[in-house]
């Protein structure tokens, strides 16, 4: 018989949509304005800091929703955006630095359907407010750096291997060296190429021997210097209080930075773009710390806190490295298991380790790491007032002379080695970066922004409900619970795309699929009333045009479908996110369209006498 | 309820002179403005300024645009940024006028009107990101262009990849006519607007040139002439109810999507009228003038073993 649906396919249905339904749920409960408190390394949150946390907001006369303390962190749930400002502020000025209160949004959603992995779209910056970044590393300087490293490092390397050159120069794309005759030159020539594989050695006349980086080297040399980068940038966020903040790669050297909820761009760039150095420094063994806790610090000598022993270091105030001697730090395992750090210095830098681990080995060395950090303060100019903040982030003890390759072991766990090669790099920056585009969306911006679209969506939807219901009667009514349930698909898969967010011109995306997804059964049921006009009984009408509709819609799909993936492929920000919503609600609507509303169909007229359809 | 009910054959190709005159002087009116007029290039691909604004009182956001407005700063967005008192201006950059002059300017109109106004910080796109995004959405389309080209020649024929490309371009060119012509600003999302468009009229397109395949094979006699006629009045009703059913809810987003989504219904709304006709005139004339003929979309028949043989019981 004609139009009938197996019943797997019901099911399948009701499977596919069910599934949609249920992870498009988490959006109808809507999101809080929370602030977010988690401790840092040496503190620890528990009641007294939750009654702190109660007091301030009874003083403020902020009435939370509901404050939540699990996993170590506490949750205050707020009413709206200004009592989560006033809230942040006198947080975080209650609690110190030791704890990161950071403005979030966070989820109304219930346990069990958290417990399913539902959660709510993500929310573009132009929906939620917020700043982005776009920055450029200066890669001009990168190179430089390496090249004058490279000039340090010929030119030791040769003296050590008494091979007499006349001068060695830095140029443009990489260094030349200068000989007073061939013999030398070829012998200069053998030594450093069977000793620096990854550059490229080329003769030039006059007695020159030009290096330049093989196109790995340049490639490595670069993505290094904007991994450097992300790391510090990730590091200054965290200094920010931003929930969920973005650090990215985006291009070859270029970085996208996304701080959802932020306001104060200016403080945002200032804190971005201060700087962080490191130094060597030795351990003074000859005074006792306690004395120096007690006050009586001595000469040339000063006391820094260390926060893996919770116990201050007094150390000579002479620096033995600086940090920009530091040309790489890796963490790893040695040859025992044991996490290390394999650090290399440049050339200058492994002369004055040389110089000092000659007389003090046995004697612990300690990395002292210095940021500047903004008190919150601003000065005369209205510029932020940033504080130098010293503190001691490893200690170990020399093992034997070494110049500018050593490594530091003993470290407690894998994790520490990591934070600690991340620390070390971050005090060395190659290259500065420097900010190409900003935007930001303040938040009243983003809510006028979720408004306006979401009347849009709300207004075009029922525009075409009405219309399909009266054009094409009872199989209108089918179309519109059709284009009812892509609507819902298509929140459904954006909710459970983890990378997948939503802004305003997806929504655009969303607004225009619905227009289109009526198309596909625009197409089916025309279909349908020429073959009856043509003489063919409702049923054969209904099965025909299903079967010969198909092709023409899946063509027109794959084709549309194509343009989004293009679009998806080549542009960035708006484009990509109007591109996501466009695929899958192609996708869905393809399914609804032609799936469902089969089902639908045949299961309201199939296998039935009919004389006349309702179409 | 039917909004055309043909029982006719409709002579959509007695008008093909007409409707070849109307497209090329369209699209050389377009190409002309485009030359001379060019684009209102948005921030996005120029690249430009935007400043922020803070006030000792809370800002009458209505106020600041019209002292804006009123010293020629006329694409000027203005929003709360913090809290009350502070205000974002984006200045649309102008020629002439560096980046961060044009925010000084802008601030001292304010501070002719307000003298507490003060500058709070000042942002901006660069020139060489916009230059990138221009060159990336003019990629963009090349490539769809491209793609559909292929995949429309290996699923149909040739003269309907050409057809459709055609029809294609047509719409992106007087779309884009259209924002030269009234000086509309183009941004990004006038980009994704564009390249929409492409997708919807591309969906238009292919339905046609599917039932004029169709018909072809299906119908033993007639012109090709005749063959595409009808087609077209065969697709009519549905070509019409989608437009109708696609401005409706355009509809909705260029009178309740706020301003930021304005140019983005403008160019998708223009595009989806252009795209309808385009696809009823200008594929199908492509074609047609090509030599689009039976033999040319017949299916390749697939020899089967033994089927000259007789059949052995």
């Amino acid at each position: 018989m004609l139009n009938q649906t197996p019943l797997w396919k019901y099911f399948l249905v009701i499977l596919v949509v069910g599934m949609c339904a249920l992870y498009a749920s988490p959006n109808l409960y809507g999101e809080d304005h929370a602030v977010q408190i988690s401790a840092s390394k040496n503190a620890v949150i528990d009641e007294t800091t939750l009654d702190k946390v109660n007091k301030e907001l009874a003083a403020a006369n902020i009435s939370a929703k509901q404050v939540e303390f699990d996993d170590g962190q506490i949750l205050v749930r707020l009413t709206d955006s200004d009592s989560q400002l006033i809230a942040r502020e006198k947080i975080e000025k209650s609690l110190g630095e030791d704890y990161v209160v950071a403005m979030n949004l966070a989820p109304d959603t219930p346990e069990w359907l958290e417990a399913l992995g539902g959660v709510p779209m993500k929310l573009g910056l132009d929906l939620r407010g917020g700043v982005h970044f776009l920055m450029e590393v200066d890669m001009k300087s990168a190179m430089a750096k390496s090249y004058e490293d490279m000039v340090g490092d010929f030119r030791t390397a040769l003296r050590e291997e008494k091979i007499r050159y006349r001068t060695v120069k830095q140029v443009s794309d990489g260094v030349d060296i200068y000989f007073r005759d061939q013999d030398t030159l070829d012998k200069a020539d053998f030594f450093l190429k069977n000793r620096n594989r990854d550059l490229v050695f080329t003769e030039k006349n006059d007695l020159i021997l030009s290096v330049t980086m093989s196109e790995q080297k340049l490639k490595e040399t670069r993505d290094y210097a904007v991994k450097q980068n992300i790391t510090i940038i990730r590091n200054r966020v965290n200094q920010l209080g931003v929930a969920e903040p973005t650090v990215q790669k985006q291009g070859p050297d270029r970085i996208v930075v996304q701080l959802p909820g932020i306001q104060d761009t200016a403080k945002a760039k200032e804190i971005l773009n201060a700087t962080a150095t490191l130094e060597y420094r030795e351990v003074d063994i000859e005074h006792d710390v306690n004395d120096a806790i007690n006050g009586r610090v001595p000469a040339g000598s000063e006391l820094l806190p260390y926060e893996k022993t919770g116990r201050p270091q007094l150390l000579k105030k002479r620096v033995i490295v600086k940090g920009s001697a530091i040309i790489d730090a890796n963490s790893g395992v040695d040859q025992n298991g044991m996490p290390k750090v394999s650090i290399s210095l440049d050339s200058k830098g492994g002369a004055q380790m040389l110089n000092f681990t000659k007389r003090a080995v046995g004697k612990p060395m300690a990395v002292v790491f210095i940021e500047y950090k903004t008190t919150g303060e601003r000065d005369a100019d209205d510029k932020l007032v940033f504080e130098e903040k010293r503190r001691v982030i490893s200690v170990a003890t020399i093992q034997g002379v070494f110049s500018n390759q050593f490594e530091t072991t003993g470290l407690d766990s894998p994790k520490e080695a990591h934070d600690l090669a991340l620390l070390l790099r971050a005090g060395a920056l190659i290259a500065p970066v420097q900010i190409i585009e900003e935007r930001t969306v303040g938040p009243s911006l983003g809510q006028e922004n979720i408004d306006l679209g979401m009347q849009a969506i709300i207004w075009g939807f029922v525009a075409v409900l009405i219309f399909m219901l009266v054009y094409y009667k009872k199989f209108g009514f089918v179309a519109n619970v059709a284009l009812s349930l892509n609507l819902v698909m298509i929140v459904g898969i954006m909710s459970m795309i983890p990378g997948a967010t939503l802004s305003l011109p997806g929504m655009a995306g969303i607004v225009l699929t619905v227009g289109m997804a009526v198309d596909a059964n625009v197409l089916i049921f025309e279909r349908i009333r020429e073959e009856i006009a043509d003489g063919r009984s409702p049923q054969q009408a209904i099965h025909h045009g299903y079967d010969s509709a198909f092709s023409t819609i899946l063509d027109a799909n794959i084709t549309t479908f194509l343009v989004g993936l293009i679009l998806f492929a080549i542009g960035t920000g708006p484009i990509k996110g109007f591109s996501i919503t466009l695929m899958i609600g192609i996708c869905t609507s393809m399914f609804t369209a032609i799936i469902v509303t089969r089902a639908i169909v045949n299961a309201w007229w199939g296998g039935k006498r009919l004389t006349k359809l309702s179409i | 309820m039917q909004i055309l009910n043909m029982k006719e054959v409709v002579a959509f190709m007695s008008l093909k002179k007409t409707a070849a005159a109307l497209s090329i002087l369209l699209i050389l009116g377009s190409i002309a403005s485009l030359a001379v007029n060019q684009l209102n290039w948005g921030l996005d691909f120029t690249g430009g300024t935007q400043i922020e604004v803070g006030y000792q009182q809370a800002a009458d956001l209505e106020v600041i645009r019209k002292q804006l407005e009123a010293s020629d700063f006329k694409d000027a967005v203005v929003q709360n940024f913090g809290s009350s008192q502070d205000v974002l201006i984006r200045l649309a950059s102008r020629e002439g006028v560096k980046p961060s002059e044009l925010g000084d300017a802008a601030l001292k109109v304010l501070r002719e009107a307000d003298a507490t106004a003060e500058m709070r910080g000042s942002s901006y796109v660069s020139s060489s990101v916009g230059e990138e995004l221009t060159e990336q959405g003019g990629l963009a389309m090349l490539v769809a262009l491209l793609c559909i080209l292929i995949y429309v020649a290996l699923r149909f024929e040739w003269r309907f990849a050409l057809g459709s490309v055609a029809a294609l371009t047509h719409d992106v060119i007087i779309t884009l006519g259209l924002f030269s012509v009234f000086q509309l600003e183009f941004d990004l999302t006038v980009l994704a607007a564009v390249l929409a468009v492409i997708g919807y009229s591309l969906n238009d397109t292919i339905v046609v040139c599917d039932r004029i395949r169709e018909n072809f094979r299906k119908i033993r006699k007639g012109e090709p002439e005749e063959i595409i006629n009808t087609s077209l009045t065969q697709t009519l009703n549905r070509t019409i109810v989608t437009s109708l059913t696609t401005i409706l809810v355009l509809l909705a987003l260029f009178f309740l999507g706020g301003a930021t989504i304005h140019g983005f219904a403008t160019a998708l709304l223009f595009g989806v009228v252009i795209g309808t006709y385009s696809s009823i005139y200008v594929a199908s004339l492509v074609a047609l003038t090509l030599g689009i003929s039976k033999e040319d979309l017949m299916p390749t028949e697939i020899e089967k073993e033994g089927a000259d043989q007789d059949a052995v019981v």
